[in-house]
């Protein structure tokens, strides 16, 4: 690689040809501040329309300012990120922005963990000389995104996420100059068009423009009233990432703390969506091995490859998108739908209490989760299986309100009987866990042996599309693994032509798996903290006794007492759903 | 301070588009090998065909380009050209360039305004006008000038605009 030399703030440092002077700065430890900037680097995921012009540098013979963020190095160049002239500038670049932005830091749901509030602070924004026209635009409220566009700065990063990378194609720039906003077709709602609810657009808004909808007074309310049985279920990937919001390091693993801080909130039973986890690779393996089997005896109807259908983001993105492959991905419900099911019958049943009186809360890395709980084929006579869910941020706000010393806490445990979970309900939270989860069962199931050694290292892996061999006992297994939408299309377009290798493939709709999903604490562009918490979730899985789903003591007792075969009539009730064509809805009603 | 409202919903009209219409839209599109890159061309060819691009003709170009419904709008919407409201019968141009605009072209707008009651780039209720504005026609010497359809006005006033209104009535 052709290097390039240059001063940067007096410090001469060498970089490769085509570096950004933004990327250079950095490299020599100078961090120009950006907005509409982000990037994701191990993901590839890049956002630079070079609009905002916060980077913007002196470069010494150049008449104006240049934005470093989509500026290239250029042999001796000499650089100044921080003169007066500079200082200035980004000042009043910054000024004007705000100027068209509301002035109510004190109630936005982004406070604290807003971007463009960081910059003012960084920039020792005072007041905000100009008065100009103000955008006031209608809140656009879905089951899970609340679009709040008087607060967007316009840096397009939630565009970039929802078409580049997640090829969902819900939002675009709409309109002109002062008028534009992103917005779905035809200034919709949200809810009727393409949108999955995977979040990612509001995992990457810098401000309150896109945040969750927030069921915590609801939670309380439930909590405070005496005559429910509040009930808690926490995924995976949850316990590997709210440390966060703590202060800890990213891939602290926070699973007794967090135990403890909701018991301390009133929950009566702590439970794990774990448990769940494993009662879904008994499931989905049941499925994939019958499938499997049929295929193998020559049955020409038996659909293969087999998709993973735990990501309700995903399961969206395939109404909308494949309506013609609704019978391809596994009719398991998701963990958090098995557990709702099995908490409102086996378990209300064991406790004496109606299923009116208990209320499921789950606590999700994810928003398309409060969508998928809302879901009418998930409701007994209007009775949801679980009636809220929380994302790990509306559960760190929560343990904040209630006063309660996180930090401190001591580790405690999981309650019996849905709290138990192995190593295998844990990786669920990864890319590739949930398929590898389904192989180390699988695997004994179909061969009749035990594993010599439980992880498939095979199958982890950051790469977006990635694939696998299997060796089931001779007989080669395909898996394929997908992250990111964008990704999951590629795949879905191979079996869609009839050209899928697979036998097996696993979906999840956000990069990185659960634990880069929608609903966690903000990443702020660093994609080392997705690869802390996906080391976490593996850690926790190497401490567990047991780690293959059909060998916890509790799944196998619920069969035995209640559920009877796996993929019998009654698991086949309360544990499997069906998918609708989603396709007709995007269309204008009027 | 100003406060600028954004329209609560802009889409008016909802059409079902005919079968010819869509074969015509697919022959459009097919014209430009159906590239993505060449939307703005079959959003050009497809308003000059029908006047207009309502969203179920946007809808049908995205689905033809394999591009989001969403894109489709942004662009439609980012360019004045594209219209998503359907010209009346007798489209009404105001020159705003600067030689009619000096002579009093935004009170001539005004006075159409209040006369058929509607906005820049609407459409009067019974289809018969709509306003919209461009920037000179080359017949400065007339300034103020208004075009209705074809026909040229010139040395237009307010006074006038009624009369000019009634010959279409």
């Amino acid at each position: 690689m052709e290097k390039i030399e240059l001063t940067i703030d007096n410090k001469k440092i060498e970089v490769d040809k085509g570096t950004t002077v933004l990327k250079a700065a950095r490299q020599a430890g100078i961090d120009i501040p950006t907005l509409c900037h982000m990037e994701l680097h191990s993901m590839n995921i890049e956002n630079k329309p070079g609009g905002c012009r916060i980077c913007v540098v002196e470069v010494e013979g150049r008449r104006n300012l240049a934005p470093s963020c989509i500026t290239e190095v250029t042999p001796g160049m000499v650089i100044h990120t921080n003169n007066i002239r500079v200082l200035n500038a980004r000042k009043t670049v910054l000024k004007l922005i705000i100027s068209d932005h509301p002035f109510d830091c004190l109630v936005c749901a982004k406070s604290g963990d807003c971007e463009l509030q960081s910059l003012a602070i960084q920039c020792g924004i005072r007041e905000i000389p100009y008065q100009g026209e103000k955008s006031t635009y209608r809140k656009d409220l879905s089951p899970s995104i609340i679009r709040d566009v008087d607060k967007c700065v316009m840096c397009r990063r939630c565009e970039m996420m929802c078409n580049e990378v997640q090829t969902v194609g819900a939002l675009s720039a709409v309109n002109r100059g002062f008028m534009s906003v992103v917005a779905p077709a035809f200034e919709m709602d949200l809810e009727k068009s393409p949108c999955t609810y995977c979040g990612q657009c509001v995992s990457v808004c810098p401000t309150g423009a896109l945040t969750e909808v927030d069921h915590t007074s609801q939670v309380l309310r439930a909590l405070s009233d005496p005559t429910k049985t509040v009930v808690v279920q926490t995924a995976p990937s949850v316990r590997a990432a709210l440390g966060e919001e703590f202060g800890l390091e990213p891939g602290t693993l926070v699973t007794g703390k967090m135990a403890a801080a909701l018991r301390q909130l009133g929950f009566k039973y702590v439970f794990d969506t774990d448990f769940a986890a494993d009662l879904t690779i008994i499931e989905e393996g049941t499925e994939l091995l019958g499938r499997l089997k049929s295929h193998l005896n020559g049955d020409k109807n038996v659909k293969l490859p087999i998709l993973t259908s735990c990501c309700p983001g995903w399961v969206n993105f395939f109404e909308h998108n494949f309506p013609d492959l609704l019978d391809v991905p596994s009719t398991a419900k998701s963990p958090q739908q098995m557990f709702g099911a099995i908490a409102k019958t086996y378990f209300a049943d064991k406790i004496g209490v109606n299923r009116k009186d208990l209320i499921v809360v789950s606590i999700m890395p994810c928003l398309a989760k409060k969508y998928e709980c809302q879901r009418d084929e998930f409701k007994v006579d209007g009775n949801p299986d679980v009636d809220f869910s929380m994302s790990t941020r509306e559960l760190a706000h929560f343990i904040k309100q209630a006063n309660i010393d996180f930090l401190n806490l001591p580790d405690e445990e999981f309650d019996a009987p849905l709290g138990e979970s192995t190593g295998a309900g844990v990786i669920f939270g990864n890319t590739g866990g949930v398929i590898e989860a389904a192989c180390r069962t699988a695997y004994e199931l179909f061969t009749g042996k035990t594993l010599d050694k439980v992880e498939f290292h095979e199958l982890r892996g950051i790469e977006g599309i990635r694939s696998a061999t299997i060796d089931f006992d001779g007989l080669p297994v395909n898996i394929g693994i997908a992250h990111g939408l964008g990704n999951a299309r590629k795949l879905l377009n191979e079996v869609r032509a009839g050209r899928s290798k697979y036998h097996a493939i696993e979906i999840m709709a956000c990069p990185g798996g659960c634990i880069g999903g929608g609903g966690q604490p903000f990443h702020h562009g660093h994609s080392e903290i997705l690869k802390a918490r996906a080391g976490a979730i593996y850690s926790e899985d190497e401490r567990k006794t047991l780690r293959k789903s059909h060998e916890n003591p509790y799944i196998v007792k619920l069969y035995k007492e209640f559920l009877g075969e796996p993929g019998g009539h009654k698991a086949h009730s309360l544990l499997h759903t069906h998918y609708y064509d989603k396709s007709v809805e995007v269309t204008i009603e009027h | 301070m100003t406060v600028q409202t954004l329209p609560e919903n802009k889409l008016e009209v909802k059409i079902k588009l005919s079968d010819e219409k869509i074969e015509k839209i697919n022959e459009i599109c097919e014209s430009f090998d159906n590239d993505p890159g060449e939307l703005i061309n079959v959003l050009h060819e497809t308003q000059v065909t029908y006047g207009y691009l309502p969203a179920e003709v946007q809808e049908v170009i995205a689905h033809n380009l394999n591009i989001s419904v969403a894109h489709v709008y942004g662009v439609v919407t980012f360019y004045s050209f594209f219209t998503m409201v359907p010209k009346g019968e007798h489209p009404i141009s105001i020159c705003l360039g600067t030689a009619c605009y000096v002579r009093g072209a935004e009170k001539i707008l005004d006075e159409f305004k209040k006369e058929l009651n509607i906005k820049v780039g609407e459409t009067t209720a019974d289809k018969k006008f709509s306003i919209s504005c461009l920037r000179c026609v080359g017949a400065c010497g007339l300034a103020p000038v208004v075009m209705v359809g074809e026909k040229v006005y010139g040395r237009v006033s307010p006074d006038s605009v009624r009369a000019i209104l009634d010959e279409y009535k």
